[in-house]
């Protein structure tokens, strides 16, 4: 039988706040344990929550970037449970009516062997704010464990899908797509060591071609999209030979080895807590008016996809330059700083996607690290756009620069690498290797079409590579009479 | 000076008559005397409170005393007060020394006031009689043997048996006007959101609202005038102006709509007590008042609708109290469950657990449709019975507790008759409107013994200066307020 994997993820995105949620905490990470947890942070008795307005407005900010409806009202209840982290024995997180309603996203699915690339419209169900909790430390003090309430009540927008994905691939895209977007807007700084964008991925399989949906396990705390890769491929894996083998799929949370590739159940549904919720009556409804979400959307940056639009319109760049660049906002950004600094948009889009990415890759460095600035790689485009050097010649040009060797016309000069243009000293070339390739002018008057590029090819030579290659072809063209 | 109100007080103080440490001293060696019998206050700290004592006569020899500088004031122990053991009369609190100030003692300390001590009261303000406090019951200065009503059943004591110049109290259910009633005294709870939550220690939020306990309506107003303000710690506080709760004490109640609601004098109200609040309704006819009948239909629902939704806000407003962080922590455990289990079930007493379970119970999958939310949907329906009665009137009257004070001990293994304590005085707290009881006279106890009624004066929505003037207005012409427990002087 064929089999098709069902994917949805839910996200938890830390909101980049200098404050908690609900206090005024700070919410810097890496600080000594429980020097950021306030009188609100360890739940003394009588404190009570204060919504950030800040954490509201990254909210909205998602809300519009994923074209969603935001609630004009929405609710904040009380998730109880006991764990020694959760210091209040509650968690404040929003259920019935969260701030984000219906969105949607677009994700590149990248070409995979004979597949080619492709989008596809990842539906959001639904993003809501709620806390964190606070953190178990075990071993830190012998035959005991401590409790460290820094990260109680850092602000999280947890941002759930669709069960809309068919492949690893697709949920990696979605996540990839989600975790740019989330620091495009600047509501997270996406770091995922330090758990700033965390995932869990709801895996179920089904015959292809059914409509009802398998039961699902959850893939919980995904940090990297590696893991992410390994684990659905793993779970997907597991999932069907449970079911050739006659098994029945338990619905789980499973948790990811990386050191194994694994999936292992930690606890089944039926243990499940009832979290009682209910309406905090410690804090008001939430209400968002639509001059709230006009002020949100003053502030915020141009989208990624109406960048793409205005790439393809304004700089005449395909389809899939544009959402190359737009992929990522640093990316863009360098764009946009090498075109406004002079250079020609498609040569810089080309550059960017292509020796500017090889060399980051191979660096493993972001684009915000470059050795090579958008206006420096705009003063080499340059040379190449006024014919002062060839394309070849500005590769080695780029090297130098990457190297920091120095600036492209010191470069250009140092290594003598500007390109002959001048008509007199390139007719010069041309009438000396006419005359000593007599043989090759016969053989082309006489029709080979490939003794014109041999000749082109000795004049080049001839000119140690510095001849501009177009002034070469056409001035042997007039002088053969082609 | 230990009868005298607090206006005379700060006029004294003001001129050099006494000094705050001379005021205090007064209180606290009437304290050392009385307390031990009464068990008013579960923490005095003499040393603190003659500090405070001697910082007030510092202001007021600057010149920057206000009302209340320098007048001791008792501290219901539901306050976090910094430095104070702060126990909400609880075991599970016992040993907590509050860190910080809850945003009523920040405003009596910026006041200049002294705080005596903190007071006496049902554990976690869970009760009508005090007896459920882990530090012992209260008795009631008009009769030992018997209680002074609850929560706030130690302030009111203190108020009585002039512990105290006056006190601050909290009422979830009628924790100030059911103990106000049986003690004696005048009490009142604001409008939800008038007096900050901040530092207040939570039972059920959507209830929970301080107030002041005193001897007269005009001591009340003045108290408000430090308690009540916005607190932006406090998502409930209402931003409003800043208002003069003595603004009107004296406006005349020539006009005054009275509404009697027919359901507050039916079954169930001890005899004597009805004798007195009607006596003291024709006592509001002579002084021009004009008597509406009214009628708030679903009266009768506020218990259960109150069983319902005070314990589910307890049941997750107890939880942070597992051990783990301060508190009662079980000496013995063999796991993380264990020490959860041991320390509440030794932490809390019985009726704090029963409120737990029961709040646990009606918020539980299943069941939360059929208790949570039909308990939501009646509470609108009794606001809108407030709603519909003050087109008819401008103060509702009754009595605040259905029975004068009950025997220590009386009441205490039947949980529902403990509730109908509160059958007057529930609904507004479900309405979020201002209440307030007043001494309106005595009946006779089933040994003979004269103890106190209150009668209740419910307001509108932000009308508490016009219930001062109600209740003041009586005051001018009635001294049943004034009237001091005997044995105490």
């Amino acid at each position: 039988m064929e089999w098709e994997v069902v994917i949805g993820l839910e996200t938890h995105t830390q909101l980049q706040t200098k404050t908690k949620i609900f206090s005024g905490a700070s919410t810097a990470f890496g600080a000594e344990p429980n020097t950021q947890a306030c009188e609100v942070s360890i739940a003394l008795p009588g404190v009570l929550p204060v919504l950030n307005k800040e954490a509201v407005n990254c909210a909205i900010k998602f809300g519009l970037a994923v074209n969603a409806e935001i609630a004009p009202r929405s609710v904040f209840a009380r998730k109880n449970y006991f764990y020694p982290d959760l210091p209040k024995g509650y968690q404040i997180s929003q259920y019935e009516l969260p701030v984000v309603g219906k969105g949607a996203v677009t994700i590149q699915v990248p070409a995979a062997g004979k597949n080619p690339a492709y989008e596809k419209v990842i539906n959001i169900t639904r993003a809501h704010l709620e806390e964190d909790a606070g953190k178990s430390v075990h071993g830190a003090v012998e035959g005991m464990s401590g409790i460290d309430l820094n990260r109680a009540g850092t602000p999280l927008l947890e941002i759930v899908t669709e069960p809309d994905m068919r492949s690893a691939a697709e949920a990696v895209a979605y996540a990839k797509k989600l975790h740019e977007l989330v620091q495009w807007i600047g509501i997270c700084d996406g770091n995922m060591q330090e758990g700033s964008f965390r995932c869990d991925v709801n895996v179920s399989v089904r015959p292809k071609g059914s409509d009802k949906l398998g039961t699902r396990r959850e893939i919980k705390n995904l940090n990297s999209f590696k893991f992410m890769q390994q684990a659905i491929e793993f779970e997907t894996r597991w999932q069907i030979e449970t079911l050739e083998d006659g098994g029945t799929i338990q619905q789980a949370t499973v948790l990811f080895n990386p050191d194994t590739g694994e999936t292992r159940a930690m606890r089944s549904k039926e243990e499940a807590n009832d979290y009682r919720y209910f309406p905090d009556p410690d804090l008001l409804p939430l209400e968002v008016t639509e001059a709230d979400k006009a002020r949100v959307k003053a502030e915020m940056p141009e989208l990624p996809e109406a960048m793409k639009a205005r790439f393809e319109s304004e700089y005449g760049l395909t389809g899939y330059d544009a959402a190359t660049l737009t992929a990522s906002r640093d990316v863009a950004d360098y764009f946009v700083a090498a075109v406004k600094a002079g250079a020609d948009a498609k040569p810089a889009a080309n550059w960017v996607m292509g020796a500017v990415s090889a060399k980051l890759n191979a660096e493993e460095k972001a684009i915000t690290e470059s050795p090579l600035s958008a206006a420096q790689l705009a003063s080499l485009l340059k040379r190449i756009a006024d014919n002062t050097i060839s394309n070849n010649a500005a590769k080695q040009v780029f090297e130098a620069m990457w190297a920091g060797e120095g600036e492209a016309d010191a470069i250009i000069e140092a290594k003598g690498l500007k390109q002959v243009s001048d008509t007199g000293a390139i007719e010069a070339i041309i009438d000396e290797v006419l005359a000593a390739n007599a043989a090759m002018v016969e053989e082309f008057k006489a029709g080979k079409e490939k003794a014109f590029n041999a000749l082109v090819g000795q004049a080049m030579k001839a000119s140690k590579g510095k001849a501009n290659p177009a002034q070469v072809n056409e001035m042997l063209k007039k002088k053969l009479g082609a | 000076m230990i009868n005298s109100s607090l206006k005379t007080l700060g006029q004294m103080l003001a001129k050099k008559e006494v000094s705050s440490v001379e005021l205090t001293q007064a209180f606290l060696n009437r304290i050392d005397t009385f307390n031990p019998e009464i068990n008013a206050y579960i923490s005095l700290d003499h040393q603190k409170t003659l500090a405070q004592a001697q910082a007030a006569d510092a202001m007021i020899a600057a010149g920057n005393a206000g009302p209340l500088t320098g007048i001791p004031i008792a501290q219901k122990d539901i306050f976090c007060a910094s430095g104070w053991k702060t126990t909400c009369g609880s075991k599970m609190l016992a040993n907590f020394v509050a860190p910080y100030d809850a945003d009523v003692i920040s405003r009596f300390d910026a006041a200049g006031a002294v705080n005596l001590g903190k007071t006496n009261m049902d554990e976690f303000a869970m009760g009508s009689s005090n007896e459920t406090s882990y530090f012992g019951g209260v008795k009631n200065p008009w009769d030992f043997t018997r209680v002074p009503g609850g929560s706030s059943g130690g302030s009111a004591a203190a108020v009585s048996a002039r512990l105290c110049a006056a006190a601050s109290g909290t009422d979830t259910g009628g924790s100030i006007r059911q103990p106000a009633s049986l003690c004696g005294l005048t009490g009142l709870k604001p409008t939800y959101g008038v007096v900050s939550r901040y530092g207040m220690i939570a039972f059920a939020s959507s209830l929970d609202q301080a107030g002041p306990m005193a001897k007269s309506a005009e001591d009340c107003a003045l108290m408000m005038n430090v308690m009540a303000g916005f607190d932006e710690r406090d998502s409930t506080s209402l931003n409003r102006e800043k208002e003069d709760y003595t603004r009107d004490l004296n406006k005349p109640l020539q006009g005054l709509r009275v509404g009697l609601p027919k359901e507050f004098f039916a079954e169930g109200l001890d005899a004597g007590v009805d004798q007195v609040i009607q006596a003291a309704i024709a006592e509001y006819k002579n002084l021009g008042a004009e008597i509406v009948e009214i009628s708030l239909p679903n009266t009768g629902l506020s218990i259960p609708v109150y069983y319902v939704l005070a314990p589910a806000e307890a049941s997750s407003n107890l939880s942070r109290y597992d051990g783990v962080r301060y508190g009662h922590r079980t000496a013995e455990y063999t796991d993380l469950m264990d020490m959860y289990c041991k320390s509440r079930a030794e932490g809390f007493g019985a009726e704090v657990k029963r409120r737990i379970l029961i709040g646990t119970y009606v918020l539980s999958a299943g069941y939360y449709d059929a208790y949570y939310l039909k308990a939501q949907q009646i509470r609108r329906l009794i606001a809108q019975d407030f709603e519909e009665a003050f087109k008819h009137c401008d103060v509702i009257m009754g009595p605040a507790a259905p029975s004068t004070a009950f025997k220590a001990g009386e009441k205490v293994d039947d949980p529902v008759a403990m509730y109908l304590q509160d059958i007057y005085t529930i609904s507004t707290n479900l309405a979020g409107l201002p209440g307030m009881s007043i001494p309106a006279g005595f009946s006779a106890g089933s040994d003979g013994k004269a103890l106190p009624v209150g009668l209740q004066i419910i307001g509108n929505y932000f009308d508490e200066a016009r219930m001062l003037n109600v209740a003041h207005q009586y005051q001018q012409v009635t001294d049943w307020h004034a009237r001091m427990p005997e044995g105490l002087a």
